[in-house]
């Protein structure tokens, strides 16, 4: 295998998708189960303990990864279709209408997400969807610019001339030139910003803004660990941990990517 | 009998400065035109400004017309099937001018799926053949290859083949040379020779060197700050230029060439 970030991502982000399949097949038991004893610590009844209301903590774990997974990919998803669309289309813009996107665009990398993310849940109710709306919005800035700047790049390259003067439209030159050069920085960019995303679905829900019960969240977790840090005090560990192995393997597959994606860097490994 | 034409051709910038004035030219099918001037005297505008390709904010103004249908200022639909269909153009320098992310083989497919709307298999045939056209060896081998990995030479062949493969009429050829070296010039020359004349292409061939567009061409015209200063039968120019800057330029050729053959025993 040529790269090793790509491998140990694709291992440690595997595991945390494995570990939210099976929470959508099977948990060790109802989340909204509360006949354990509270706080009990971690035993064989309940592997990582109960936690203050009485739930099972790896059941809560596990459907954790799957909030996680999901808020970040939708979140991805969203972003990365508007930002890449606001960045071609800044990049094909005439000039004034390209400054003023690279105005706005600033602006908006210029406030930060998670405060971006709670006005958009505080004007919505708190959701799975609002969630992925409120973090894909905030990282639509954040793909725009560097993509505007590829576009821009790449079109001023003599092979889209040439391109053109072998009669190729605009659309062909974006599907066929502008996209396939701007997408190894792209897939880079969407790889770092899915760590991102997860870590500000935990930040939502550590302040109490993600998605309601019955799904559970790492940043919910943590919160409730840090309120009874106390009496259960390895609380903290599950979640915490998961998070930055989550985040470890998605900045590691960006690395990745990166080698993998550029033919020009290809072999050098 | 097909014909490329510009008059009175004219290019500006934005605010006003005249980066090309009033040039005009006829090339038929079959005849070979060379544009020679130094850089900065308009060679490249006036092949981006005939197939309507200029920089943002410059504009041109005068007549192109193709068989006498206007293609200056035609709408962008009308030129997408004039440009790579009747007139193609090979640049300078033939890495920058191929996408570095693409195969040689889907670029130089990419007209031929376009123009002649070839898919699949006949694409990848017609591609080879067009790779082969151009001496390539071992075609298979380069279609599959990214432009990094090949020589310089052969990055101006696969230009060339991506140029020819829609069999145009008029094939502009800016210093198509310039960025190689001595022998694969001769080569590349004497290739592009012998494709124009196979095909009976219009051939404008654009270069700085007087010696190389001498000898692809069969009229030349001078162009010096954006004005053409003198136009004629190579031979004729060659042997009694007319304006001081042509006259500058012959002599210049022949003081290199002297050079040489002084240095023969």
């Amino acid at each position: 295998m040529r790269s090793r970030a790509l491998v140990a991502g694709c291992v440690l982000l595997g595991g945390v998708v494995a570990i939210a399949m099976v929470s959508a097949l099977w948990t060790p038991y109802d989340p909204a189960d509360t006949s354990g004893g509270r706080l009990e610590p971690p035993g064989p009844e309940h592997w990582l303990g109960t936690d203050r209301l009485g739930r099972d903590l790896l059941t809560q774990l596990m459907i954790g990864a799957r909030v996680a997974l999901s808020i970040g990919a939708g979140a991805v998803a969203l972003g990365g279709a508007l930002g890449l669309l606001a960045g071609i289309a800044a990049g094909f813009a005439v000039r004034w209408l390209d400054d003023m996107m690279a105005v706005v665009l600033d602006l908006l990398i210029a406030f930060p997400t998670l405060l971006l993310a709670m006005l958009v849940i505080a004007a919505r109710r708190g959701s799975l969807l609002s969630a992925v709306t409120a973090i894909g919005l905030a990282m639509t800035a954040v793909v725009a610019r560097p993509a505007r700047q590829q576009v821009k790049r790449v079109l001023a390259q003599d092979y889209v001339t040439a391109a053109r003067t072998s009669g190729t439209s605009w659309p062909g030159i974006v599907a066929g030139h502008v996209l396939p050069n701007i997408w190894p920085a792209l897939a880079v960019n969407l790889a770092l910003q899915l760590g991102r995303a997860v870590l500000a679905e935990a930040g939502l829900s550590y302040l109490g803004l993600g998605p309601p019960p019955p799904n559970a969240s790492w940043g919910h977790m943590l919160r409730e660990a840090q309120a009874t840090v106390l009496v259960a005090p390895g609380d903290i560990v599950a979640p915490g941990l998961l998070l930055v192995l989550l985040v470890i393997g998605v900045n590691l597959l960006a690395d990745g990517v990166r080698e993998v994606a550029d033919p020009l860097l290809r072999g050098r490994w | 009998m097909s014909l490329l034409e510009a008059g009175n051709l004219t290019v500006r910038t934005a605010d006003g400065r005249e980066l090309l004035r009033d040039l005009s030219f006829r090339l038929a099918r079959g005849d070979r035109l060379g544009l020679i001037g130094e850089s900065g005297a308009g060679k490249s505008l006036t092949v981006l400004a005939i197939v309507g390709l200029l920089p943002a904010g410059m504009t041109a103004s005068g007549r192109v017309l193709l068989d006498g249908e206007p293609i200056l200022g035609a709408p962008e639909w009308v030129l997408n099937t004039v440009r790579g269909r009747r007139v193609a153009v090979v640049f300078q320098d033939p890495l920058a001018a191929l996408d570095p992310l693409m195969r040689v083989g889907a670029q130089v497919a990419e007209p031929l799926r376009r123009h002649r709307g070839l898919r699949g298999a006949a694409a990848r045939r017609a591609a080879l053949e067009a790779l082969t056209e151009v001496r390539l060896g071992d075609p298979e081998r380069i279609a599959r290859s990214y432009p990094h990995e090949i020589s310089g030479g052969q990055r101006q062949r696969v230009a060339m083949a991506m140029a020819l493969a829609c069999e145009p009429s008029f094939l502009i050829a800016d210093e198509p040379t310039a960025a190689l070296d001595g022998t694969v010039q001769a080569e590349m020359l004497a290739l592009l020779e012998r494709l124009v004349a196979a095909r009976g292409m219009g051939l404008l061939f654009v270069g700085h060197d007087l010696a190389v567009v001498a000898r692809v061409s069969r009229r030349i015209l001078v162009l010096e700050r954006g004005r053409a200063v003198e136009e004629g039968e190579v031979g004729d120019v060659l042997r009694a230029p007319s304006h001081p800057h042509t006259r500058d330029l012959v002599s210049a050729a022949r003081r290199l060439h002297g050079a040489l053959e002084r240095m023969l025993p």
